[in-house]
C-alpha cells in the first residue's frame, strides 16, 4: 500500500495507523505558534469541561479554580511543591518524545524508572567509598544506562524481529516491577529495615540533597539540563535530523542511506536513559534504596506530558508544570471540598483528550501564507 | 477425601481460578478483538474496565438487580469505546494515544464517582452450581460457574463465525483490512470503525461488571491490577481469533491462580515472578511470531501496531 | 525556623525519657487547658475500605468530636516525597497542628520534616521511634498478635479439619508475629491444627485474595484471616465458599454473618490523648506500644458460631494477655523448620517490642515460608 494516498478523512495513510507524527514537531515558527495556540485552546476547552463536571457534582467552579491555583503556583510553598512533582516527569515524558523522533510510540517509562533505581541501588552497594559527589553520580549514570538498556531492548526487538515497540514496552513495564519486587523482597532485602520490604540503601554520602535554600532536590536542575541536551540534539545535530527523516519517512530514510537500526536504538536508549535517570534519582535524592515506592505512575504520567507539549522537549517543562501544579493542589481540592482524590487524574484525563482531538485543527488555525 | 488434595488441590485451583479470572480477560479481549479487526487500537480498555465495574456495582447497589448492573457497565463501556471512536475519527489522532487517554480519564472517573461505593455490599450475580454432583467442596466450588463465562464463551464462538460469515463481519474485516477498497464501494469506514469500538467498549465493560458483581465481588480502587491492559496483550497472543482468545483468557486466568495455589502445598518464594509470568510468555510470542518484514500474521492489515 | 525554647518545648523535651507505662500510669489525658487547632490524617488508601484505612478514620472521626478541634483528611497518599508535600501542605496551608501521617512507609518522611516544625506533633501507626529520633514524634502501636491469638483460640475450638489459613500481603515482621499469634492460639486448644500461609505479594489487590482464599478452601482449610489493608474481599469470598473467617484492622462482622468468628481490631483513637497532650502544653511519650494493656488493641464482637463456652474461654485468655499471666512468646518454641527460636524456660514479655521486631520466622504448625530465613 502506499503511504501517500489518503483514506476517507482525507488524512494520509501514515496518520491513520498513527505511525508518523513528525506534523507534532515543531518546525517553522508559524507551525510553532499554532502548535502553541492550539495546547493554549486544548487547555482552555478541557478546563471548561472539568468546570462544568464539578458544577453538576454541586461545587463551585470558580472556587474550585481558586483552590487548583492557590495549591498549585499560589505561595512559594505551593510552588516547591509543584516543582518537586515536576521533576520526574520532566525526565520520563523524554522516554516517549525521544523515540517518538524516529516514528516509535514507547510507552515504557514506568519499566525504565524502576529498572533505573535499581540500577542505581546496584551501582551504590557494588561500588562504595566513592569521594565526594561522585557516589550520587554514578548511580545516576548507572541508573541511566539500565533504563537505557531496558527500553532499548524493544528498539532491538523492533529492527531484529519487528516486534510493536509500543505493547513490547508495555510488557516491559510488568516484567520491571516484577522483577524489583522479586529481588527487593528476596536477595537484596535489607532485613534490618522492619517498615517495609526494601532494598540494602546506598550509603550515605551518596544521597542528594536539595537545592540550596530551597526544599527541592537537585533532580530537577538535572532535569532541566537534560532537557536541553535533548533540545539541542534533535534540534541542532546530524543524528537529531537523521531522526526527524526516520520519523517523518522511513522509506526516505532508507534511501538516503542512514542507519535505520543505529538511529532506533539510540532513540529508544536515550529515552529509557532519561526515564531510568529519573528511577535513580529518587533513589539517590529521595528514598536510598528500591522499593514499591518507585511504583507510582510517574512513567505513565510522562505519556501525557510527551503528547501534551506535542512531543517538544522545552514545552516538556512548562506541560510538566501544569500537570505537576495539577497533582500539587490535588490534596487541598480533598481537604476544603471533600473531593475525591481521583479529581486531579480526571482533570488530566481530559486535558489529554482535549488537546490530542486538537490536533484535528491543526493546519487550520492560522491561515496558510501564499 | 477432603481436607488431603494436596496436588490434586492445585489442579483444582488452577482449573477453578482459571474459569473464574478468566471472564474479565475474555470480555476485554473480544471487545479489543472487535475493535482491532475494524483497524483500531483501543489502549484505554483498562479505564472502561474500571468504570464497568464501578458502575455496575452501584447500579447493581442502588437498584438491587445486579443484571441491571452489568447492563449499566455495558454502556458505560459504550461510552467510552464511542468517545474513542469519534475522537479518533478526526484527522490527525493517534489511536494509541487516545487510548492512554481514555485509560487515564475512565479511571478517574471510576475512582471519583466510585468513592461512596467503595464502604456498602451490593447484590452480586448469581453462579450456576455445575458441580453438585459431587462431595468434595473444592470440586463443587470449581464448578460453580457464572453465567457471565458462557455468555462469553458462546460470544467467542459467534464473533469468530460472524467475522467470517456475516455481512458486518464483512464490513469489519473490510474496514480493518483494506480501507481503500471499502471506501472505494461507498462504505463509510469511520463509522464502521466508531461502531466496533463502541461495541468493544460495551463488551470491556461487561468484563468489569464480572470483576465488581461476581469475583472477587467488590468495587475498590485496586479492584483491577491491570487486567484492561492485559487482554490488549492477550489479544494479540490469540492472534485477533476469538475463539483463540478464549483458550488464551483460560490460560491467563489459570497462570493467576497458580501463584497462591503452590504456596498451599508449600512453595513459597517467587510469587512476584510466577506473576508477571504472562507478560513474559506474551512478549516471547511476539518475539516468535514477529517478522521485520511483513505485518504480525493473522493481524488485520490497518492496524498500527501490527507494523 | 523558630528558635525560641517555650516552656511547652521543654516539657515536650523532657517527655522523650518518659516511659509509655509512666504516661499510662499519669491517667491524665484529662487536660485543664481546652485542646484547639487543627489536625491532620493522611491515608495511603481510601478511608472507607473496611480495613487499615477505616481503622485510621474511625479514629479520627472520635478526635475530632472534641470541641476545639477540626480536622482535615487526605486520602491515597502514597509513600513518597509526595507524603512530605502532603504533610507541609497541611502545616502550611491549613495551619495543622497534630499530623496522623497513617501509612507504616510514612516514618522516614516524617523524620525528614519533623525538624523544619518543631511546634508540630507527628503521630505515626507504628512503635519505631527509638532514641535519637524526632522529639516531635511519636510511634505508637498495637501488639496485634494478642487479638490474633485469641481469635485463634476460637479457631482451633471451631475448625473441623484443623487446618487454618492466614493471607498476609507483605512478607514483613508483624504479619509474622500475626500468623504466630493465631497459630500458637489455635494449637493452644488443638496442638495438631496447622496453618497455611499464602503471601499475595500485594497490600490491595482483590482478585489475588480471593484466589488465595480459594485456593486454601480447595486444601480443606476452614478459618481463615487475611492481613491485608481491606480484608473484606477475603471474608466475602470465605463466606461464600461456606468456611469461617477472622477480621482485621475493623469489625468486619457484617461481611460473614454465618462464618464470622471474631477478629482483630486496633483502637487508634489512643492517639488523641497525644494530640490533646500537645496542643494544651502537657507530656506525651513517644514511643507508646500496647496491647490489651494499654488499649491499644480489641477483638471484633463474636459472631453467632461462636459458643459461649469458648467465647468465655477467649475473655479469660484475654485477662491472661491483660495482667501478663499468658505469655505468647515462651519457650521452649520451635520454628516450622524444627529450629529451636526461644529455649526451655526463656520467657518473652508481651511487650518486649525488640523481640516482635526480630521476627522473621513462623512458628511451628504453620506451613509455608517467610522467604527470609
Amino acid at each position: 500500500m502506499t503511504e501517500a494516498n489518503a483514506d476517507d478523512t482525507g488524512r494520509p495513510k501514515a496518520m491513520v495507523a498513527g505511525r508518523s507524527y513528525a506534523f507534532l514537531l515543531g518546525g517553522p515558527a508559524r507551525e510553532g505558534i499554532e502548535a502553541v495556540l492550539l495546547s493554549i485552546l486544548a487547555l482552555l476547552a478541557a478546563f471548561a469541561l472539568f468546570a462544568i463536571f464539578v458544577a453538576v457534582q454541586g461545587h463551585d467552579p470558580v472556587a474550585v479554580y481558586r483552590i487548583l491555583w492557590l495549591g498549585a503556583f499560589g505561595t512559594s510553598f505551593s510552588i516547591e511543591n509543584t516543582l518537586t512533582l515536576a521533576a520526574p516527569i520532566i525526565l520520563t515524558a523524554l522516554c516517549t518524545l525521544i523515540p517518538a523522533r524516529v516514528g516509535l510510540l514507547v510507552i515504557g517509562a514506568e519499566g525504565a524508572l524502576i529498572m533505573g533505581g535499581l540500577g542505581a541501588v546496584l551501582a551504590g552497594l557494588l561500588v562504595t567509598g566513592l569521594p565526594g559527589h561522585l557516589g550520587a553520580v554514578w548511580c545516576c549514570v548507572i541508573g541511566a544506562l539500565f533504563g537505557g538498556a531496558w527500553v532499548a531492548m524493544a528498539g532491538a526487538l523492533k529492527i531484529w524481529r519487528g516486534v510493536n515497540e509500543t505493547i513490547a514496552t508495555l510488557l516491559l513495564n510488568y516484567i520491571a516491577i516484577a522483577l524489583m519486587l522479586h529481588l527487593i523482597t528476596g536477595p537484596l532485602r535489607d532485613l534490618s529495615v522492619a517498615i517495609k520490604a526494601q532494598s540494602y540503601a546506598i550509603p550515605e554520602a551518596y544521597r542528594m540533597g536539595d537545592l540550596p535554600g530551597w526544599s527541592v532536590h537537585w533532580g530537577l536542575l538535572i532535569g532541566l539540563a537534560v532537557v536541553c541536551g535533548v533540545h539541542i540534539l534533535l534540534r541542532h545535530t546530524v543524528t537529531g535530523f537523521s531522526m526527524s527523516v526516520l520519523g517523518g519517512n522511513r522509506r526516505a530514510a532508507q534511501m538516503a542511506g542512514l542507519n535505520i537500526g543505529r538511529l532506533t536504538l539510540l532513540a529508544t536508549g536515550l529515552g529509557g536513559a532519561a526515564a531510568g535517570l529519573a528511577g535513580a534519582i529518587e533513589v539517590v535524592a529521595v528514598h536510598g534504596a528500591a522499593s514499591e515506592s518507585l511504583v507510582v505512575g510517574f512513567g505513565y504520567t510522562g505519556i501525557l506530558v510527551a503528547f501534551l507539549a506535542r512531543q517538544n522537549p522545552l514545552a516538556v517543562v512548562i506541560v510538566a508544570l501544569i500537570i505537576g501544579g495539577i497533582a500539587a493542589s490535588g490534596g487541598l481540592l480533598q481537604r476544603r471540598f471533600g473531593m475525591p482524590d481521583a479529581t486531579t487524574d480526571l482533570l488530566q484525563g481530559m486535558i489529554f483528550m482535549c488537546v490530542l482531538a486538537s490536533n484535528a485543527l491543526a493546519g487550520r488555525l492560522l491561515p496558510l501564507r501564499g | 477425601m477432603e481436607g488431603e488434595l494436596g496436588w490434586w488441590g492445585v489442579l483444582i485451583a488452577v482449573l477453578g481460578g482459571a474459569v473464574r479470572v478468566s471472564t474479565p480477560y475474555l470480555f476485554v479481549a473480544l471487545g479489543e478483538t472487535l475493535t482491532e479487526r475494524a483497524g483500531r487500537v483501543n489502549l484505554g480498555l483498562e479505564g472502561t474496565l474500571v468504570l464497568g465495574a464501578m458502575s455496575a456495582f452501584a447500579i447493581s447497589y442502588l437498584s438491587g438487580s445486579p443484571w441491571l448492573g452489568v447492563l449499566a457497565a455495558g454502556f458505560a463501556g459504550m461510552f467510552l469505546g464511542a468517545l474513542h471512536g469519534v475522537i479518533c475519527n478526526l484527522p490527525r489522532v493517534n489511536d494509541i494515544a487516545v487510548g492512554i487517554a481514555l485509560f487515564i480519564f475512565g479511571t478517574g472517573l471510576a475512582f471519583y464517582l466510585g468513592k461512596d461505593f467503595i464502604q456498602p455490599r451490593a447484590d452480586m450475580l448469581p453462579g450456576i452450581p455445575l458441580g453438585s454432583w459431587s462431595d468434595i467442596p473444592a470440586v463443587q466450588s470449581a464448578l460453580e460457574i457464572s453465567p457471565l463465562f458462557f455468555i462469553g464463551m458462546a460470544l467467542a464462538f459467534f464473533l469468530q463465525w460472524g467475522i467470517h460469515h456475516t455481512r458486518w463481519g464483512l464490513l469489519l474485516r473490510m474496514a480493518g483490512e483494506n480501507a481503500e477498497a471499502g471506501k472505494a464501494l461507498g462504505l463509510s469506514v469511520p463509522l464502521i470503525r466508531l461502531s466496533a469500538t463502541a461495541a468493544g467498549g460495551f463488551l470491556s465493560g461487561v468484563g468489569g461488571a464480572f470483576l465488581s458483581l461476581y469475583y472477587p465481588g467488590n468495587w475498590n480502587e485496586g479492584l483491577s491490577s491491570g487486567q484492561g491492559l492485559m487482554a490488549v496483550a492477550l489479544v494479540i497472543f490469540a492472534r485477533w481469533n476469538p475463539v483463540r482468545c478464549f483458550w488464551a483468557s483460560l490460560v491467563f486466568g489459570g497462570a493467576s491462580a497458580l501463584g497462591p495455589a503452590v504456596q498451599t502445598v508449600g512453595i513459597a518464594s517467587g510469587y512476584y515472578l510466577f506473576n508477571a509470568a504472562p507478560y513474559v510468555l506474551t512478549l516471547l510470542m511476539l518475539i516468535w511470531a514477529s517478522n521485520p518484514r511483513e505485518a504480525l500474521t493473522g493481524a488485520p492489515r490497518e492496524l498500527s501496531i501490527s507494523r | 525556623m523558630k528558635n525560641t525554647h517555650t516552656r511547652r518545648d521543654a516539657l515536650r523535651l523532657g517527655a522523650n525519657v518518659m516511659t509509655a507505662a509512666a504516661f499510662a500510669s499519669m491517667g491524665g489525658l484529662q487536660a485543664l487547658a481546652a485542646a484547639e487547632g487543627t489536625i491532620g490524617f493522611i491515608y495511603v488508601g481510601p478511608r472507607d475500605d473496611f480495613g487499615w484505612n477505616q481503622a485510621h478514620a474511625v479514629a479520627a472521626a472520635s478526635i475530632a468530636e472534641a470541641d476545639g478541634i477540626s480536622l482535615v483528611e487526605q486520602e491515597r497518599v502514597p509513600e513518597t516525597e509526595e507524603v512530605l508535600r502532603v504533610m507541609e501542605s497541611m502545616i502550611q496551608l491549613d495551619g495543622a497542628k497534630v499530623l496522623f501521617p497513617t501509612s507504616f512507609g510514612y516514618w522516614p518522611f516524617i523524620q525528614q520534616l519533623a525538624p523544619k516544625y518543631p511546634d508540630v506533633l507527628f503521630i505515626h501507626a507504628g512503635g519505631l521511634w527509638k532514641p535519637g529520633d524526632e522529639p516531635n514524634t511519636i510511634g505508637y502501636r498495637g501488639y496485634m498478635e494478642e487479638p490474633h491469638y485469641l481469635a485463634g483460640i476460637a479457631a482451633g475450638h471451631l475448625s473441623k479439619t484443623g487446618k487454618l489459613g492466614f493471607v498476609g500481603a507483605k512478607p514483613l515482621y508483624f504479619v509474622f508475629n500475626n500468623c504466630n499469634g493465631f497459630t500458637m492460639g489455635a494449637r493452644s486448644i488443638n496442638p495438631e491444627a496447622t496453618t497455611q500461609v499464602v503471601i499475595t505479594g500485594e497490600w490491595d489487590n482483590p482478585v489475588k485474595e480471593a484466589n488465595a482464599i480459594n485456593a486454601m478452601a480447595d486444601q480443606g482449610v476452614d478459618v481463615i484471616v487475611a492481613n491485608v489493608d481491606s480484608p473484606k474481599v477475603a471474608i466475602e469470598t470465605a463466606e461464600r465458599r461456606g468456611i469461617m473467617s477472622v477480621g482485621y484492622h475493623t469489625d468486619q462482622s457484617s461481611l460473614a454473618p454465618k462464618g464470622f468468628l471474631t477478629g482483630a481490631e486496633w483502637n487508634w483513637a489512643k492517639g488523641g490523648d497525644f494530640a490533646k497532650a500537645h496542643m494544651t502544653g502537657d507530656a506525651f511519650p513517644n514511643l507508646f506500644r500496647g496491647g490489651f494493656d494499654k488499649d491499644m488493641v480489641k477483638i471484633s464482637p463474636f459472631g453467632s458460631a461462636v459458643p459461649q463456652a469458648v467465647q468465655d474461654e477467649i475473655m479469660t485468655a484475654r485477662s491472661g494477655l491483660l495482667d501478663g499471666s499468658l505469655l505468647l512468646y515462651k519457650g521452649p518454641l520451635k520454628d516450622n523448620k524444627g529450629n529451636e527460636m526461644i529455649p526451655a524456660g526463656t520467657d518473652i514479655a508481651n511487650d518486649d517490642n525488640d523481640f516482635k521486631l526480630s521476627v522473621k520466622w513462623l512458628v511451628e504448625g504453620t506451613i509455608g515460608e517467610t522467604g527470609l530465613q
